[in-house]
């Protein structure tokens, strides 16, 4: 389980997140959602120790969030390839050295799905197979919460298909929690059980997503363009 | 995710799908039907939603869990016949609802059903 009490992120000249309190349980698939510089990423990278708080508490499974409690947590950023001259089996060796939990049988096969050939090197990939690759890289550990930033962006309908796919052919659910943040609510909408909107850095709501169709009858993006202007 | 509409649970509405196709014979009376991770990947859909889905068809009697096999279509077939006429009634009971609040008397809609019936049948032909 994922605690935020309180939880304030400020920069030199910014508050990129505002007082959240909230808790993500366990066995869920979570959307982060809300406008460009919402805090979507910010939120994330504090779930995974990657940031601290400014002020309030982050703790995850009870220990609070910091380098160490990463190890629970497979995070995959939104920019982030890792070295041009590796081939992507050698990012694949390179990741399974990194992080005891990397199930290398488990990369094998999501590299064959994702038809990616183990001998290009990472820097002649297309965007389309970096962000296969990295979706590969991050599937394959078997940590407790995978942490998604942005995976479906700047992709095309195909590749985006073919991740989502992943997503739900290799997080096990009954052991595993993913939490993503993503512009494309409407491709994540039969995806995620609940989502987490923010607003300008503030939490603006966190519901399932059958509780938006059940009482109100919207998808997510009709509630967003209704609540958000 | 075209395919789903947000008036409706969307458990519900997967429910609802594979309830027709075993109405229509798509699925058969002791099928398996595909695991739930499968079923997710096949549309695009939260694993745990197929879990609902699969629920609701399980308490209402048509689908069952065979531990360690998987979900089959029920092979009661008494109960199967039951949901055939259950959904039949439903669907007419939603029609008949849309055309009273129209102002469409009963005797307009059955004449309109069967007008329109006859020449869904000529055009087959």
């Amino acid at each position: 389980m994922i605690q935020m009490t309180n939880v304030t992120k400020e920069y030199a000249k910014n508050t990129a997140i505002k007082d959240i309190s909230l808790t993500v349980p366990t066995g869920r698939i979570i959307g982060i959602v809300g406008g460009n510089g919402s805090g979507k990423s910010t939120l994330l990278k504090l779930i995974a120790g990657l940031a601290q708080p400014t002020s309030g508490s982050v703790t995850v499974n009870g220990e609070k969030a910091n380098r160490r409690t990463g190890q629970f947590a497979a995070y995959s950023s939104e920019s982030g390839i890792y070295y041009p001259i590796f081939t992507v089996r050698e990012a694949i060796r390179f990741q399974a050295s990194q992080f005891p939990d990397f199930n290398l049988a488990k990369a094998d096969e999501i590299m064959k799905l994702m038809q990616l050939d183990p001998h290009m090197k990472i820097k002649a990939l297309s965007k389309g197979n970096r962000g296969r690759l990295q979706i590969m890289l991050t599937l394959a550990r078997e940590a407790p919460y995978i942490l998604l930033d942005e995976p479906l962006s700047g992709l095309d309908p195909m590749v985006r298909d073919a991740i989502v796919k992943g997503m739900i052919s290799y997080v096990d659910l009954s052991t595993q929690t993913l939490i993503m943040t993503s512009h494309e609510v409407t491709e994540i909408e039969t995806l995620i059980d609940g989502f987490i909107a923010l607003k300008d850095g503030s939490l603006h709501r966190m519901a399932d997503v059958e509780e938006l169709h059940e009482v109100e009858g919207l998808r997510i993006a009709d509630w967003m363009k209704k609540t958000y202007d | 995710m075209d395919e789903f509409n947000a008036s409706k649970p969307i458990y519900l509405q997967l429910a609802d799908r594979i309830h027709r196709q075993i109405v229509s014979g798509e699925l058969k009376a002791g099928e398996k039907l595909p695991s739930i991770r499968d079923m997710g990947i096949k549309y695009s859909m939260n694993p745990n939603t197929v879990q609902r889905a699969y629920s609701e068809l399980e308490r209402g009697g048509i689908l069952e869990a065979r531990r360690g096999q998987g979900t089959f279509v029920s092979e009661q077939r008494d109960r199967l016949a039951q949901q055939r006429v259950k959904l039949k009634q439903e669907q007419i009971a939603e029609f008949v609802h849309v055309m009273q609040e129209m102002g469409y008397s009963a005797a307009e809609i059955l004449a309109g059903v069967e007008q329109y019936l006859n020449s869904a049948q000529k055009g087959d032909k």
